[in-house]
């Protein structure tokens, strides 16, 4: 096949790619967007599907079976948590217009230069032999096309007679005028995503086409082919686990590598985050995304199988895609075969290179251009917008030269797959350092910039350097015979570890030591404010959805100063566009030598950064900005409020819970106040009117006796002057009774506790009241005084009691034969005094209110009793102060029983 | 003139001896009952022209009392005169509510209750 006619068709398919971009572009420029659709979304993420897939899995097949499957089985499995972990970098990266992976590590961690660097670094250098795969799948496409039976051309003497220099100055090219544009502060290129998705429809079919045609054409269907394989020793051994030499650590290992590369690669990264359109096209790339994989590798082993028949060993199991049309003599199947992986290989390239240069100009050329002052500084006022450019045009050029250098010199030596896989292990060094900083809050810049540091050290030294020293290009003795003669430090044997191939062996021991320096450093630093304040920005991205970001520094600037600044990054037009846009939203006018306050320093150096990355935007803004001097109280202000918005939220449920306890508790204490405000009341009440109605008949009584003192016989004013000595005794009484409760109550007169014995207190008072009980025609019995009854009390208010129960005991005994019984003893621990009467008795509903106060009991055979009705309360407060009780026990009509219990002296 | 008939209520035996002297002393024929049901029963017998009737009492209330008179058609031209300790204005309030004619507060003047009887009797 002559070569006119493939570079021809590459040409022509190349011009389709430029058509659809343009005019997806123009659209956009429009304001209408044709590739916001999730199905857009989904394809273009199969841009992780490249040359690599397209001939190098088959490859692969031919040597390691069904390992191939490893690098999809990862973002399958993963493709499930999507929902939380692509959606979450979606909502970071677009509230803190992150641009590149780079960008968002760094910024993570407090928009940290030396990770942006790091990062960079490890992407570029990473990723330069994944690049160079592509290069080479393409210069072996056109070889196969143009030498296919013949034996392979030998290496040409120049370099520009090398069809792969060539291929690798078109591609940077091509990605040149793709990826660069324009100046997109947000890096968003609607036409770069519309083609990457079409390239991905088309490297699906060429390569369903040629599987097709293998197995249904060359073969009869898959049952034919696989019989034979099975029939063939050689390929066989294919088709188990254990014949492929791959171990389940291996599987594991390829898993986790390609399930970090679909996330971290930056070619990933940039179109699944940074050139997404919206978080609701995940969900559906979740299903679709997975099915994409699975289409473009149900034919990979039917292929290798054919090849391995058909050709044996004689040719690149790489190229078996294009060989095996080739070898049936379908060349149209075989050129459009070359499409299809020329097409995986431009998507991969352009993707990359574009998500490369934005990293390796934003982290590395603009912050040292502008330290060394050649940049953005006063002198050089020339449209910086253009110069950027320019910058990201170099960059790719400079990316695409080191891939194909890389290519002629190491890369040649290894398949497709295992340079591919040297890529991935390098960008999964960026994992503890990503996914850390999105979940956990702790991680500070040191732990991540160690991390970094260590898991990039030792896959240098356990993947490129050995290659390196296979190509010839570094003496071979560490590889053989460790570094310094070390043996422990093989690096493909490091600390003994022998047993795995080199890329899981790598890959081991990088992550190993990466995760483990990256958590017990972050676990011994401590974050600075702003790492602190960013943290909790992409922990919490949810609190902040909407929110600007909440920044630390207070700057300002002035406004002149900060549209030059803006002006040479994003040109006039766009400037212009941020001031109107600023003045709109907070509703001020800037004038010129007016002083910029802290968020419009902010919103401009937001939208710096979406031109040349945060941590420049920050190192730029500050040649402007100048720092307030924040003070201690409110550095101490901003770290609080950050932990305060978590606290926040626990603390007012906790507060709101103990409010509501507090209103009960309060509610319920104002209800017993008010209680007693009432008993008060109703106390006063009742005291009045006892006092009243003495003092009625006293003042009726005296003015009939004084009014009418000779109308009154003898016998009559007796009574009378008689009725005013009870009653004033009435009023007396019920006097020093109230001020007794008021002692009682308020505790003004402590008990004057001494050893007393019951039995002759009883003895005592009962003696001096039988005189009251024989007036009242009442008998007094005593028993059980015979024997002492030893207790601790106050002698008066004892007094009081037995001659409360005793008077009223007499008051309300039978009137014919009255009887008291009086009887003390022991109970256990306790005395008891029994005073118990044969009166009418109390109805068991005032049984309950007897020991209240004021109740009275009236006997209508009686009449109304001559008491206050505070006798018994009075008598139940003073035995209970003494840790004693009072009962009453009572049938109508049988009399009644009071009976006291008082604490016995020895267990006082 | 028939004599006129004074119903006296009270739980307290000195104020109801001390209001009799005095009732007496005009002429009038006096009862007295020393709770709120001795009072209705007394009442309906002796169909007296006022009561003088204490609020504070063992059982039926004066309030009560007072309030079943009111709906007894035959004690129609009985008067009421509330006598009590209870002084404020809410319970003033409930007393003419529960269909008295005049409340007086204790301790009371002989002269004057005795005064309010007479104009009572004399004009309605």
């Amino acid at each position: 096949m002559g070569l006119s006619l493939i570079v021809g068709c590459s040409l022509a398919y190349i011009s389709l790619l430029f058509v659809i971009a343009w005019w997806v572009d123009k659209h956009a420029d429009q304001g209408k967007s044709l590739v916001s659709s999730p199905y857009v979304y989904a394809l273009s993420l199969a841009v992780y599907c490249t040359a690599w897939t397209f001939f190098g899995s088959v490859g692969r097949a031919t040597t390691g079976g069904l390992s191939f499957l490893g690098v999809y089985l990862g973002p399958s499995l993963l493709a499930p948590l999507w929902y939380m972990l692509l959606r979450k970098m979606i909502l970071i990266s677009k509230n803190q217009r992150i641009t590149s992976i780079a960008d968002f590590i760094s910024a993570r961690y407090g928009k940290n230069a030396t990770i942006a660097v790091l990062v960079t670094l490890i992407a570029v250098l990473g990723i330069v032999p994944y690049i160079s795969i592509q290069l080479k799948a393409v210069a072996f496409g056109i070889n196969t096309l143009t030498h296919f039976g013949e034996s392979p051309p030998p290496p040409p003497v120049h370099f520009w007679l090398d069809a792969g220099f060539w291929i690798t100055i078109a591609m940077a090219l091509f990605t040149a005028v793709f990826g660069t544009r324009k100046l997109d502060p947000n890096e968003r290129h609607e036409g770069l995503v519309a083609a990457i998705a079409f390239e991905s429809i088309v490297k699906l079919l060429a390569f369903l086409a040629v599987g097709i045609f293998v197995t249904f054409v060359i073969y009869g269907g898959f049952g034919d082919l696989f019989s034979k394989a099975i029939a063939n020793p050689d390929t066989a051994r294919l088709l188990s686990f254990e014949g492929t030499g791959t171990t389940p650590f291996t599987w594991n290992i390829l898993c986790l590598l390609s399930l970090f590369a679909i996330i971290l690669l930056p070619r990933q990264f940039h179109i699944s985050v940074v050139e997404n359109t919206s978080p609701r096209h995940v969900p559906k790339a979740m299903w679709v995304f997975p099915l994409y994989l699975l289409l473009i590798n149900v034919f990979v082993l039917p292929i290798a199988l054919a090849g391995k028949m058909t050709f044996g060993a004689a040719i690149d199991p790489d190229t078996f895609v294009i060989s095996l049309p080739l070898s049936q003599g379908a060349g149209w199947l075989a050129l459009a075969a070359f499409i299809g992986g020329f097409s995986a290989a431009t998507s991969m390239v352009v993707v990359e290179a574009t998500a490369l240069s934005i990293m390796f100009s934003n982290h590395i050329v603009v912050p040292m251009l502008i330290k060394t002052r050649r940049f953005g500084g006063e002198t050089s006022l020339v449209d910086g917008a253009s110069r950027l450019l320019d910058i990201r045009r170099v960059s790719i050029l400079l990316m695409l030269f080191l891939a194909y250098l890389y290519q002629k010199t190491v890369g040649n030596t290894y398949d497709l797959v295992s340079v591919g896989l040297i890529s991935f292990t390098a960008v999964a060094q960026l994992a503890p350092a990503f996914i850390g900083g999105m979940y956990w809050k702790r991680a500070t810049n040191q732990g991540a910039v160690a991390g970094l540091i260590v898991g990039f050290v030792l896959w240098a030294y356990c993947l490129p350097l050995p290659s390196m020293a296979k190509a010839g290009l570094l003496p071979g003795s560490f590889v053989e015979n460790g570094l310094f003669g070390l043996s422990f430090l093989k690096p493909y044997a490091l600390f003994g570890l022998s047993d795995l191939d080199p890329i899981t062996h790598a890959a081991f021991w990088s992550l190993l030591f990466n995760t483990w320096l990256y958590a017990i450093v972050s676990i011994n630093t401590k974050p600075s404010t702003l790492n602190l304040t960013q943290a909790d920005l992409f922990v919490n991205i949810h609190k902040y959805i909407g929110g600007q970001e909440a920044d630390v520094l207070k700057r300002e600037a002035k406004v002149d100063e900060l549209r030059r600044l803006l002006n040479r990054f994003l040109g006039e037009a766009r400037t212009i566009g941020i001031f109107n846009e600023y003045q709109a939203m907070s509703g001020t006018s800037l004038s010129g030598q007016q002083v910029a306050q802290a968020d419009l320093v902010n919103f401009a150096e937001t939208h710096l950064a979406g031109a040349i990355g945060a941590a420049s935007a920050r190192l730029v803004m500050d040649s402007v900005a100048k720092e307030e001097n924040i003070t201690m109280d409110e550095v101490m202000r901003i770290l609080e409020q950050t932990r305060e918005a978590v606290e926040h939220g626990r603390l007012m449920e906790a507060k709101n819970t103990e409010l509501k306890t507090l209103t009960l508790q309060l509610t319920a204490a104002n209800e017993q106040l008010k209680n007693l405000d009432r008993l008060k009341a109703d106390f006063i009440t009742t005291v009045t009117h006892e006092l009243r109605t003495p003092v009625t008949s006293i003042k009726s009584l005296s003015k009939i006796i004084l009014d009418y003192s000779d109308e009154l016989d003898a016998v009559r004013k007796q009574e009378y002057l008689q009725i005013l000595v009870t009653e004033s005794d009435r009023i007396s009484r019920l006097i020093n009774q109230v001020l007794d409760i008021e002692k009682i109550e308020t505790n003004e007169a402590p008990l004057q506790i001494e050893h007393l014995d019951l039995s002759e207190l009883v003895w005592h008072t009962a003696t001096g009241i039988s005189q009251l009980a024989a007036e009242r025609g009442a008998q007094l019995h005593l028993s059980g005084t015979e024997s002492p009854l030893p207790v601790m009390a106050d002698r008066d208010r004892l007094v009081q009691v037995i001659v409360n129960l005793l008077s009223n005991a007499i008051k309300f005994c039978d009137t014919e034969n009255g009887r008291v019984e009086v009887q003390v003893g022991r109970r256990g621990r306790m005395v008891v005094l029994t005073v118990r009467d044969n009166g009418a008795g109390i109805p068991p509903a005032m049984q309950r209110m007897i020991f209240d106060k004021f109740t009275q009991l009236h006997s209508p055979a009686k009449g109304k009793p001559q008491g206050t009705g505070l006798g018994l309360y009075i008598t139940k407060t003073i035995v209970e102060k003494h840790g004693g009780s009072i009962r009453v026990e009572s049938e109508p009509g049988k009399g009644a029983a009071f009976e006291v219990l008082l604490p016995l002296e020895s267990a006082v | 003139m028939r004599t006129a008939k004074i119903l006296i209520v009270d739980d307290e035996p000195n104020i109801v001896l001390a209001i009799e002297f005095l009732m007496q002393r005009e002429g009038y024929k006096t009862e007295k009952a020393f709770d709120g049901l001795q009072a209705l029963e007394m009442a309906a017998g002796f169909m007296p022209d006022i009561i003088i009737l204490d609020v504070m009492m063992p059982g039926l209330n004066g309030f009560d009392v007072s309030r079943h008179i009111r709906r007894a058609p035959e004690l129609e031209h009985c008067k009421i005169i509330f006598l009590t300790a209870k002084g404020t204005q809410r319970d003033k309030q409930t007393g003419y509510d529960s269909g008295a004619e005049t409340y007086l507060i204790k301790p009371f003047d002989n002269d004057e209750l005795v005064t309010v009887v007479q104009e009572m009797l004399a004009y309605g």
